[in-house]
């Protein structure tokens, strides 16, 4: 539906991706036909399509060479978009960890969510494993089903039912969500408020973020609103997980994402190859992107999007069920706002060779075009949440407490660099939860177990290693 | 306990090496990643003598005091032992790193030197070391309470944070002397970093007589500080010449 495709990195599933200028090597070797030069602007020089590994029989040497150069240059941004992404993921872990440690709201069990009807508090342990790798596998199903509904939906072209989820979806978040937060905030420290101005103050968050988030906004702007909801969805997840069920559900939502972006089978896959076929981008609303690209960069933008989008709405979903909304930005929205954007910049199009060609005429009016500097890195918000869920659970129950806060913490921030290192050696979209939460539980436990143990009893004698 | 104490334990104990971060480290990608997987390389350290010290703790008489005791201290030492090994094994790391970021750029140098990297990944270990040891002091800090009120010593949130602070700059000096020693084969300076080492966390068994933990732990630092700057490529004149505010014409600073 865009006339500008996607420029996309195949799999997209993965929840990070990188946004190569033209003539990289993208990910995707299936879409190298259709691969436009959107990007042009972005070029180095003026070969016509990034080509794939497959195609570049007649230029081989010119690839290898821009191979060469891009890898090179690729390892050099590789350090500052890790840092792009490292920033972001910091601070909505420290706006999570902070919430935690102040707003004891969030800590209090005030019930489950429906999608975890089994409790926790019974009487022998077995039964408690037992009734949290239920209510896990019932989270997953749940997850897995709306996942495959989304690829059905935007299958048979459901573009509206998609697009009012998804908005009604944000609305809830924006809204709902976030007076929630304010509420409990003002409780914490107890903070006089009157309705008026409360209503206010939110209807002019939400308003805000809405704007930002779907249509266009400054980009730091946008940026702090998607952490900002990331932070807000984590905070209901924690709040609303018991104990065992959270880490079970952490350790087989990274399964499913592997398997979900890198199987050929997997839903995520399958959507983002739809999306490559017909040529359309998915919603730009869904994924954390380090720099912001207008119009003929949005297509960058939304293939994250995909990626991030499935994943994120599904699960993001069952959680804001239980206000009988829909999902919030996470689910499998698609695109609306893009279109809508696009709309409103050029006027309804339909792809055509023509309006393609028109396009691409267009002065580019991205930044610094030719600059390598403006790739950006994209992370899908549903990572973001399970970050902040892990570590904001961490901070929550550990005995360690801050011990085993800030090893999680660097545990998935080294995991997020080795995900974007094996994302800049293979260059194609891949799962970003995975190794950051195999680290990061990997941590809980044994910092909360082992070093717990062995710091108390150095702090005790003030000894120091 | 006040906001002072809490404020200024942090900030003695976190003070300097924030202001090493925010100047030196910050501006740069590539340091940050390199101190943030020093961190990681230190915590993984921790964790394996942690197992080690579990295990033993596990396997012995909990009710036996001057054996826990002497089981803690043997946990401190083997702990010293593979942190100083996790600095080998990350020095082989960041040598096969060295060579792809050469491979990879342009004009055939890598952007980051062994020595910077030697100076951030003792950043690394030393704010990781620092903030295990003291993060969970300056939360209690912040709650109610009274230090020493049971016959300790009263100056345990103050020594512990001047106790980090040594060891920061210790692990940071330790990592450029370390790294030379690795990049030369000057043996000599690989086993003072580790003799030092075991010499600084064996002279917190004194505690709380801090004069014997303290003392000769400042004293060390400014030792293998001096050492590494040495070795850094400084001599007094450059030094004299920053103390005065002057800008130096010879060569530039080696790992600027």
């Amino acid at each position: 539906m865009t006339e500008l495709s996607a420029h996309l990195p195949q799999f997209q599933h993965g929840q990070l991706t990188e946004n190569f200028p033209d003539n990289h090597l993208s990910n995707t070797n299936d879409n190298s036909e259709r691969r436009r030069h959107d990007n042009s602007e972005r070029r180095r020089n003026d070969n016509p399509e990034s080509e794939t590994n497959g195609q570049p029989q007649n230029r081989a040497q010119q690839v290898v060479e821009q191979d060469e150069e891009d890898e090179e240059l690729t390892l050099k941004y590789g350090a500052k978009h890790v840092i792009m992404l490292f920033a972001p993921v910091t601070l909505c872990m420290v706006v999570v960890v902070a919430t935690i440690k102040s707003v004891s709201f969030y800590t209090r069990k005030d019930g489950q969510l429906i999608y975890t009807p089994f409790t926790e508090d019974t009487d022998t342990v077995g039964q408690r494993a037992l009734n949290s790798i239920l209510n896990a596998a019932i989270m997953i199903s749940v997850i897995i089903v709306m996942t495959i509904l989304l690829v059905v939906l935007y299958k048979y072209r459901c573009y509206k039912v998609i697009h009012g989820w998804l908005i009604i979806s944000s609305l809830l978040l924006l809204f709902f969500f976030s007076f929630i937060y304010l509420g409990e905030v003002f409780k914490t420290y107890n903070v006089a408020m009157d309705y008026i101005t409360l209503a206010l103050m939110i209807w002019n968050f939400g308003v805000v973020g809405m704007i930002c988030i779907h249509w266009k906004g400054p980009l730091r702007l946008q940026q702090a609103y998607l952490i900002m909801i990331s932070a807000l969805m984590a905070l209901v997840f924690i709040k609303y997980l018991p104990e065992w069920t959270a880490w079970l559900i952490l350790a087989v939502i990274s399964v499913y994402d592997l398997v979900a972006v890198l199987c050929p089978k997997g839903p995520l896959r399958m959507l983002v190859e739809t999306a490559q076929e017909r040529n359309e981008t998915l919603f730009p609303a869904l994924i954390y992107s380090s720099t912001m690209i207008w119009l003929v960069n949005m297509a960058e933008e939304d293939p994250e999007a995909q990626r991030k989008a499935s994943k994120s709405s599904t699960y993001d979903k069952q959680a804001n069920q239980i206000q009988n909304e829909d999902a919030d930005m996470d689910d499998g929205g698609f695109n609306p706002e893009w279109e809508q954007q696009r709309n409103s910049r050029i006027g309804p199009l339909e792809s055509t060779p023509e309006s393609r060609a028109a396009v691409q005429a267009l002065p580019s009016n991205s930044q610094a075009s030719e600059d390598p500097e403006e790739r950006g890195v994209k992370l899908g918000l549903g990572d973001f949440i399970f970050y902040s869920v892990l570590v904001g659970k961490a901070s929550a129950t550990a005995s360690g407490d801050w011990n085993t806060t800030l090893a999680c913490f660097v545990a998935i921030l080294i995991g997020l660099c080795l995900t974007l290192l094996l994302l800049a050696i293979f260059k194609k979209a891949l799962p970003a939860l995975p190794i950051s939460i195999t680290f990061g539980l990997v941590f809980y436990f044994a910092t909360d177990n082992l070093v717990q143990p062995f710091m108390d009893q150095l702090a005790f004698h003030q000894f120091y290693i | 306990m006040t906001l002072a104490v809490f404020f200024g334990c942090t900030f003695i104990a976190f003070g300097p090496a924030l202001g090493l971060f925010l100047f030196t480290v910050l501006r740069d990608p590539l340091r940050i990643i390199i101190l943030i997987a020093g961190a990681f390389f230190w915590l993984v350290s921790l964790l394996l003598s942690s197992l080690v010290w579990f295990i033993a703790v596990k396997a012995s008489d909990p009710g036996d005091e001057p054996l826990q005791k002497g089981l803690l201290i043997f946990g401190v030492l083997f702990s010293v032992l593979l942190q100083e090994a996790f600095r080998f094994l990350y020095y082989k790391l960041l040598r096969k790193a060295i060579e792809g970021l050469v491979a990879l750029s342009e004009d055939g140098c890598s952007p980051i030197s062994i020595q910077q990297m030697a100076y951030v990944a003792g950043l690394g270990f030393g704010l990781m070391s620092g903030a295990f040891s003291m993060i969970n002091l300056l939360a209690d800090a912040l709650g109610p309470g009274t230090v020493g009120i049971h016959g300790d010593s009263q100056l345990y949130f103050l020594t512990s944070a001047f106790m980090t602070m040594v060891m920061i700059f210790l692990h940071t000096f330790w990592g450029i002397l370390f790294f030379h020693g690795c990049e030369t084969q000057h043996w000599w300076e690989m086993a003072a970093v580790i003799l030092t080492h075991l010499i600084v966390s064996g002279s917190t068994f004194w505690n709380p007589l801090y004069v014997g933990s303290l003392v000769p732990s400042y004293l060390l630092m400014f030792a293998t500080g001096a050492w590494a700057y040495v070795l850094s490529g400084g001599c007094t004149q450059n030094l004299l010449q920053s103390l005065r505010g002057q800008q130096s014409e010879t060569s530039p600073q080696p790992g600027s």
